[in-house]
């Protein structure tokens, strides 16, 4: 029997977080160090999974490190993971934020025995999302993030908005989550033999009516985590009230879980129904682009122009999934991947950007004590690393060549132009904005004079501030340089979307 | 259809519970008196234990399965028809004595609950009542196994005499169960003239030949039963009596009305409904069922709509618990509406479990704190993160459970239940229920997580830790446990339900 690495990836956090909690609460130094240890050895194996990755050559529809346990056999529920190309960056993302945020969260001195173990708890749930073959089983680890999302918002969250903040997206998410339910129920139940296997349901045999019918049930369901307009609200408002750590992982990971979910089980279990309904998405995701990156420039407030810029760039990964269905079937053009692969690869790039970004403004906010952009300023002088890591994480937000940001969005963009030129040219627009509302960030925050009031009272970041960035840019500047290692992974998960969607 | 047996001595290992918790009885009786004072206080590790060996043996020799190998299936009536000794009453019996004990563990150091005799007597008797309600399988079986489970809780309702709440408890309880046995009583009455038989299978063989009384008449009989059923699992609209009693009740007594007193309510409903007013999964023949079908689904949504958008209102953590588990028998109802599969009543024992542990704990946890702050206002949790985290934690155990988010049981529970209704999406009232189903899991998690908010975020006036005695530590760790394993390793727990559901329409 093979290593279960991904089970062991999945555990590590809970049984960490198990640990935690039955430490004595005065042992602080104790309970960090083994929320520390626990994600970075699931980083660390999940880094090892990505590299050693290519080397097995994997087939479309295959999926690796597989283990399978019956869990209710008489209603076809069973424990089953493995990992293709589409979630193994996905994992891999997850270590990375996972092992930041517990880094930058060092300085949490209320109650940290129930921070970090609710903070545990909320990564073993995200692992357990992207790794899981059954769809129960995606379900169950899908609804744990509820109560640690919840409550690390009203305990540690921003004491002015964070009541509000949390409820509307608690609230927001679940009721996502319960339409979803609804879909997959009816997915799982479809035919009246209870069968959650999510390999096996590709080949289900879903009538046109069924899919129609359920895909935008399914979609939206998901879609409302992934911050995709009219239902992004929760997102700005509840990044901002959030803990940075809580932020970090919202933005960067649990938005992921929304794209991700619906690539997985709408578009690749209801692949008729994706195509029905790919006009209405690539609508709704251009909204998400422009307009998020229009309400993002004209935020006084640091966090929720970072708040607003995650609903924009989301808003591209759901165009890269539309521009994916539509370049499978639309009539004179060849089939390609393009759309899927830029999606997936900004699903990664962005969640490393906006951690880095959310630590960042973190960083900023522990010190001067506002994010009023114009009481801020000139902050480069004093934290000078802390500037570097938002200039670099910001290059890639606009998509500047040689980052991680300019590989995600140009396959996006090629396959948008191809199904939908109009649609591209709009969208663009967007990433436009986008340097325009990162440029003044950037200017009114780290340059020019700094606010006299605060002149001597901020100080530099610390140690396991810098590890932090310098992790998070390497990744960034890492898939900007070769962009392969990165495209060739995605890409090999994103053959099999197509091939369910009849392209390939 | 089973046969109908006399008397046999194997038959003893049937109603084995029922005969233990006799026996157990009379211990308490021989103990209060040689007992004094604080000392009573002991009855409770007797009754516990006496509870934990009698079901545990029951678990093991009395089930139908094991018991009975050499008869060919897996139910048989007996006592000449007056009991239906079945995998689901073994299992329902199996869910009171947990019930029973933890409740016992609960009252043991609560007030002067644990320190009275007559509260493990009638604690068990009651119970006796609730084992053969889940085996009854005769009318006047099924009024006597009724009146000895309600009977005995009017009683523990209003145990503390002299608090105005508890007397007040105790008799509104009394009025509405009278009230509605009579209703019910009528009903019975009804069936009996119209059959000539008090034997339920007996009655549905009649009914099958159809005894000259239209589909219409049925369904007056239908509504006449549920008055007394929907009052006992406290479903709109008879559910008047359940704020003001779970509030008034000594806790752990409240506690146990809202579970034990629930699971065996859905007992009843599960095997009388489809068994008198003829029904079975296979080949469907809708008709009564089809028209009990929809009342259920009618209450159903009205308890989950009055019960949540109440619940969201309240200050009192007793009334909030009291309102959501008028809900909760909404969800619960969803199952039994749903008469398309199996599933539907083995999501309704799944759920009776979950909900089981669940609210004990919830029940506990809070009588707990009561004793030490002497209130049960939901903003005198505030802070209790701080003050005691464990109790914290399994109070948000249980409040995740309720509003069904796993790891937790209510979350299981709630998927069977709602997969159910699910399978039978082409019956419009199936459809609907499901809808609102989904739509009251939101309303409910929003006021599950304004307590949980309080319990977390507010300030606490003392820092002190909360004093925890041993049984009531032992209840809760069990429950909260239970919370945790019934949410994730619930494969036993649903093949037995599945059994027990399939055998019930054999």
């Amino acid at each position: 029997m093979q290593f279960p690495i991904l089970s062991v990836i999945i555990f590590l956090p809970l049984a960490a977080g198990i640990l935690i909690l039955m430490y004595p609460a005065e042992r602080k130094t104790e309970i960090k160090a083994t929320a520390l240890a626990a994600t970075a050895i699931s980083f660390l194996l999940s880094l090892w999974l990505f590299i050693a990755f290519p080397s097995y050559n994997l087939q479309p529809g295959k999926y690796l490190f597989e283990q399978q346990f019956n869990w209710l056999p008489n209603f076809g529920i069973s424990y089953h993971v493995g990992v293709d190309g589409l979630s193994l960056p996905m994992v891999l993302l997850t270590g990375i934020v996972g092992v930041t945020g517990v880094m930058i969260s060092w300085r949490v001195d209320d109650r940290p025995r129930e921070f970090f173990a609710f903070l545990m708890f909320l990564v073993t749930s995200v692992f357990g999302v992207f790794v899981s073959l059954d769809l129960f089983m995606l379900f169950f680890f899908f609804e744990i993030a509820v109560f640690p999302k919840y409550l690390m918002i009203a305990i540690w969250g921003w004491p002015k908005t964070r009541d509000y903040g949390s409820l509307k997206l608690t609230l927001y998410l679940f009721i996502g989550s319960m339409v979803a339910l609804l879909g997959v129920l009816a997915m799982a139940l479809y035919g009246g033999k209870p069968n959650f296997d999510m390999i096996s349901l590709e080949n289900a045999g879903f009538s046109m009516e069924f899919q129609r019918l359920w895909f935008p049930v399914v979609f939206v369901g998901f879609g409302i985590l992934a911050g995709m307009f009219p239902f992004h609200s929760w997102a700005p408002d509840g990044h901002v009230a959030a803990p940075t750590a809580i932020s970090m992982l919202l933005a960067g990971v649990e938005m992921k879980v929304g794209a991700f979910a619906a690539l997985r089980i709408a578009i690749m279990l209801l692949p008729q129904g994706a195509k029905i309904w790919a006009p209405v998405i690539i609508v709704l995701a251009t909204i998400n682009v422009v307009y998020g990156a229009l309400i993002a420039l004209v935020q006084t407030d640091f966090k929720y122009v970072i708040g607003f810029s995650s609903v924009s760039h989301m808003g591209l990964v759901l165009l890269g999934f539309a521009a994916g269905v539509s370049q499978s079937f639309a009539k004179g053009i060849t089939p390609s991947a393009d759309g899927f692969i830029g999606a997936g690869m900004q699903m990664f790039s962005h969640g490393v950007m906006t951690a880095m970004f959310f630590a960042i403004v973190g960083m900023v906010y522990d010190r001067a004590h506002t994010r009023d952009l114009d009481k801020l300023g000139g902050m480069a002088k004093v934290m000078p690393f802390a500037a570097i890591g938002f200039i670099i994480a910001g290059l890639v937000s606009m998509g500047m060549p040689g980052f991680s940001g300019f590989a995600a969005e140009f396959p996006i963009f090629m396959g948008l132009w191809r199904a939908y030129p109009a649609v591209a040219i709009i969208a663009v627009i967007g990433v436009i904005i986008t340097a325009a509302y990162i440029l003044r960030v950037v200017n009114k925050v780290f340059f020019g004079e700094m606010n006299p009031e605060l002149v001597g009272h901020i100080t530099d970041i610390g140690i396991l501030d810098k590890v932090t960035i310098v992790l998070l840019a390497v990744f960034m500047i890492g898939f900007g340089i070769f962009p392969s290692l990165l495209s060739n992974v995605v890409g090999s998960g994103m053959m099999h979307v197509l091939q369910l969607l009849g392209g390939a | 259809m089973a046969t109908i047996y006399g008397y046999e001595p194997i038959m003893l290992l049937g109603i084995l519970p029922e005969l233990g918790l006799v026996l157990l009885g009379a211990l308490v009786l021989i103990l209060d008196l040689s007992w004094k004072g604080e000392q009573r206080r002991k009855i409770a590790w007797v009754v516990f234990t006496g509870l934990l060996i009698v079901g545990g043996v029951a678990a093991y020799i009395s089930n139908p399965g094991v018991a009975l190998q050499q008869a060919s299936s897996q139910n048989v009536l007996i006592f000449n028809g007056m009991l239906r000794w079945d995998l689901m009453s073994w299992t329902m019996t199996l869910v009171f004595f947990f019930g029973g004990a933890i409740t016992v563990l609960l009252a043991k150091d609560y007030d002067t609950l644990g320190k009275e005799g007559e509260f493990y007597l009638l604690l068990l008797t009651s119970m006796l009542g609730m084992c053969l309600m889940a085996g009854a399988a005769d009318l006047i079986m099924l009024f006597l196994a009724i009146e000895t489970t309600s009977i005995p809780l009017y009683v523990l309702a209003g145990f503390f005499k002299k608090d105005e709440a508890s007397a007040e408890a105790g008799f509104k309880y009394l009025l509405f169960g009278a009230a509605t046995s009579a209703v019910m009583l009528y009903g019975f009455s009804l069936l009996y003239g119209f059959s000539g038989t008090t034997q339920l299978y007996q009655i549905a063989a009649s009914m099958q030949q159809n005894f000259g009384v239209s589909t219409w008449v049925q369904f007056a009989l239908v509504l006449l039963v549920m008055v007394g059923f929907g009052f006992k699992i406290a479903a709109v609209p008879l559910h008047f009596w359940a704020p003001d009693v779970y509030q008034g009740a000594p806790t752990p007594v409240a506690g146990f009305l809202s579970t034990a007193s629930k699971a065996a309510g859905f007992a009843v409903l599960m095997r009388f409904l489809p068994t008198v007013f003829s029904y079975s999964p296979q080949g469907s023949t809708i008709g009564i069922s089809k028209l009990w079908s929809i009342l259920i689904a009618v209450l159903a949504v009205a308890s989950m709509l009055f019960g949540n958008l109440q619940a969201m209102r309240q200050h009192n953590i007793k009334r909030l618990l009291a309102y959501s588990s008028i809900a909760q028998a909404g969800y619960i109802l969803i199952g039994v509406a749903s008469i398309v599969s199996y599933l539907g009543y083995t999501g309704v024992v799944v759920y009776l479990m979950a909900y089981m542990v669940t609210n004990l704990a919830a029940f506990g946890i809070i009588s707990i704190v009561e004793r030490e702050v002497k209130s049960d206002e939901i903003s005198d949790l505030s802070g209790l993160s701080r003050r005691s985290s464990g109790l914290a934690l399994g109070l948000l155990a249980a409040f995740l459970s309720l509003a069904g988010i796993p790891p937790f049981a209510g979350f299981v529970g709630k998927v069977f239940l709602f997969s159910s209704a699910v399978m039978g999406l082409e019956y419009w009232w199936l459809a609907a229920l499901v809808v609102i189903g989904v739509l009251n899991s939101i309303l409910a998690l929003y006021y599950y997580l304004r307590v949980v908010k309080i319990i977390y975020q507010g300030e606490s006036a003392s820092t002190e830790k909360i004093p925890v005695t041993n049984s009531m530590r032992i209840a809760v760790v069990v429950c909260v446990a239970g919370i945790l394993a019934v949410g994730v390793f619930f494969t036993p727990l649903f093949d037995n339900a599945l059994k027990a559901a399939y055998y019930l329409f054999q």
